[in-house]
């Protein structure tokens, strides 16, 4: 039986901020403010309101005090958990504890990065590691390579059912007006691109590009007051495993089949009542993963189950409507933008990607080398 | 005074012998000053026999230079770890082919390199 409980929080505000290549000189820090004052006023609330405060970047190494300072806030609550692009995953599951707690009512969390700007190397530089590094691997492209080859010797996976993926994304994209990539792609184009680590090409490969977010959480009981119908809290789960990719047990095994196991417990639900997810897709072969470890499909049948556009608009499930990280927006750390999407599709305000019915969806974000998961499955007030 | 388990490692690197650890029986890799999941402070280290198989492979391509392979080596003595397979064309190393030690001489700027090449047992 479930164990499922009323939802406690909700989502009440959400935004991204100006994505893609930004003003010259907009700092990350910028970028965090400048989505904190569009997703205020998504939900009508003020910036004095907020009194939780939660917020990462690979180029801002103290996101609280610094963010804090910037919007003048003293709040009652933060948390700057820096587990790569599923921070802010871990950080809407600590907001729903502390608003849980009484120890902060409106939660703010926010992300800010202006890679494509500075370049990656300056924006994220690797961390030292004398076991690896020496050997030159192109981190961290080169561990999920690894990864994917795993994948295809156990499996039979192929580069075509990879290149789907991008394939799919792309085709969302294109019904974003936010997107990055604006022009169709082809599953012949993404294997003849520029080979970055066998077995992916750059165009299996996410996005270098500006961009940032925020989202703004409350009790369910203030949330009912607001400019917009809630999307409450459903399930999070969070998990953590290796940190560097010689130190993962089984390369096609990630743990998100722990962090998708205890959100859909907490929630109550099972794969089968997700109408759309967003699966952080840092290269191709992580939503094959994640849809393997997540339960929509058993492990091994990743590949196959994305073939013939099954994740694409108009096949079987959709993913990454926005067009993810391959297509729309990969500013480094994803992981916000991939929840915004999947509050939008709840709420109904996707436009020409909404998914029809979309009572619950699922967002799964992705940390360094397939290290930290975490999964949320958000819902409309029509699921209790 | 503690010595720092990397400086053992590359203490045997110099004398051409892959070193790990072992602790309560297992094998230990990355070298640390804590054993994983015992606590136990007494790791001992092996010299590994330098044999082991592929367990994952990709191939690096940077501009203006050859291809470079990088692979995960799983080591007979059961611990894994990052290396390169040489001495055949980065694309055709595969998973499951058997490797043997090969250490590429350090220098004043970089410890010694524990690659692998293909071998027939």
């Amino acid at each position: 039986m479930t164990q499922r409980k009323t939802p406690s929080v909700a989502v009440v505000g959400v935004a991204e901020s100006d994505l893609g290549e930004v003003a010259a000189g907009l700092s990350p820090v910028d970028l965090m403010a400048q989505a904190t004052a569009r997703a205020l006023d998504d939900c009508g609330l003020r910036l004095r309101d907020v009194d939780g405060l939660f917020c990462a970047s690979a180029q801002v190494r103290f996101g609280p005090m610094v963010l804090a300072e910037y919007l003048g806030l003293r709040p009652r609550y933060f948390d700057g958990t820096q587990v790569g692009g599923a921070s802010f995953m871990t950080h809407l599951a600590h907001a729903q504890l502390a608003i849980e707690q009484g120890w902060c009512e409106v939660a703010l969390i926010a992300y800010g990065s202006t890679q494509r700007s500075v370049s990656r190397a300056a924006a994220s530089p690797p961390d030292p590691n004398p076991y690896e590094l020496p050997f030159r691997p192109l981190l961290p492209a080169s561990a999920y390579a690894l990864a994917a080859s795993r994948h295809m010797h156990a499996f039979g996976t192929t580069r075509e059912q990879l290149a789907e993926v991008a394939v799919a994304a792309r085709q969302w994209a294109l019904r974003n007006p936010a997107a990055w990539e604006k022009e169709p792609l082809g599953i012949r184009q993404v294997l003849d691109s520029r080979m970055v680590s066998w077995p992916l090409t750059v165009r299996d490969c996410c996005l270098v590009v500006d961009g940032g977010g925020a989202m703004i959480l409350t009790s369910a009981a203030r949330a009912r007051s607001l400019r917009k119908p809630p999307v409450q809290v459903l399930g999070v789960g969070e998990a953590i495993g290796h940190s560097s990719i010689s130190n993962m047990p089984d390369l096609t095994v990630t743990p998100a089949r722990e962090s998708g196991a205890l959100a859909f417990r907490r929630a109550g639900l099972a794969p089968a009542d997700v109408r759309m997810l967003s699966l952080y897709d840092a290269f191709t072969i992580t939503p094959i993963l994640f849809l393997e470890d997540l339960g929509f499909c058993p492990k091994g049948e990743g590949g196959r189950f994305v073939q013939d556009g099954a994740i694409a608009p108009g096949g079987r499930l959709a993913v990454n409507t926005n067009g993810g990280g391959l297509s729309y927006c990969h500013p480094g750390m994803y992981g916000l933008l991939a929840m915004v999407e999947a509050v939008r599709q709840v709420r109904g305000e996707c436009g020409a990607r909404q998914v029809p019915d979309c009572d619950v969806a699922l967002a799964h974000g992705n940390g360094a080398v397939l290290s930290s998961q975490c999964t949320v499955l958000f819902g409309s007030a029509a699921v209790r | 005074m503690t010595t720092s388990p990397l400086s053992i490692y590359h203490g045997h690197l110099a004398r051409g012998e892959l070193a790990y650890q072992v602790d309560e029986g297992r094998p230990v890799f990355f070298p640390r000053v804590v054993a994983p999941e015992t606590g136990n402070t007494s790791l001992q280290w092996r010299v590994s026999k330098g044999q082991g198989t592929v367990y994952a492979t990709t191939v690096v391509y940077r501009k203006g230079e050859p291809p470079l392979n990088v692979a995960l080596v799983d080591l007979d003595e059961g611990f894994r770890m990052m290396s390169r397979v040489e001495s055949l064309p980065a694309e055709a190393v595969k998973i499951g082919m058997r490797v043997r030690l090969r250490m590429i001489p350090g220098d004043a700027q970089a410890p010694a390199l524990p690659v692998f090449d293909p071998f027939e047992p």
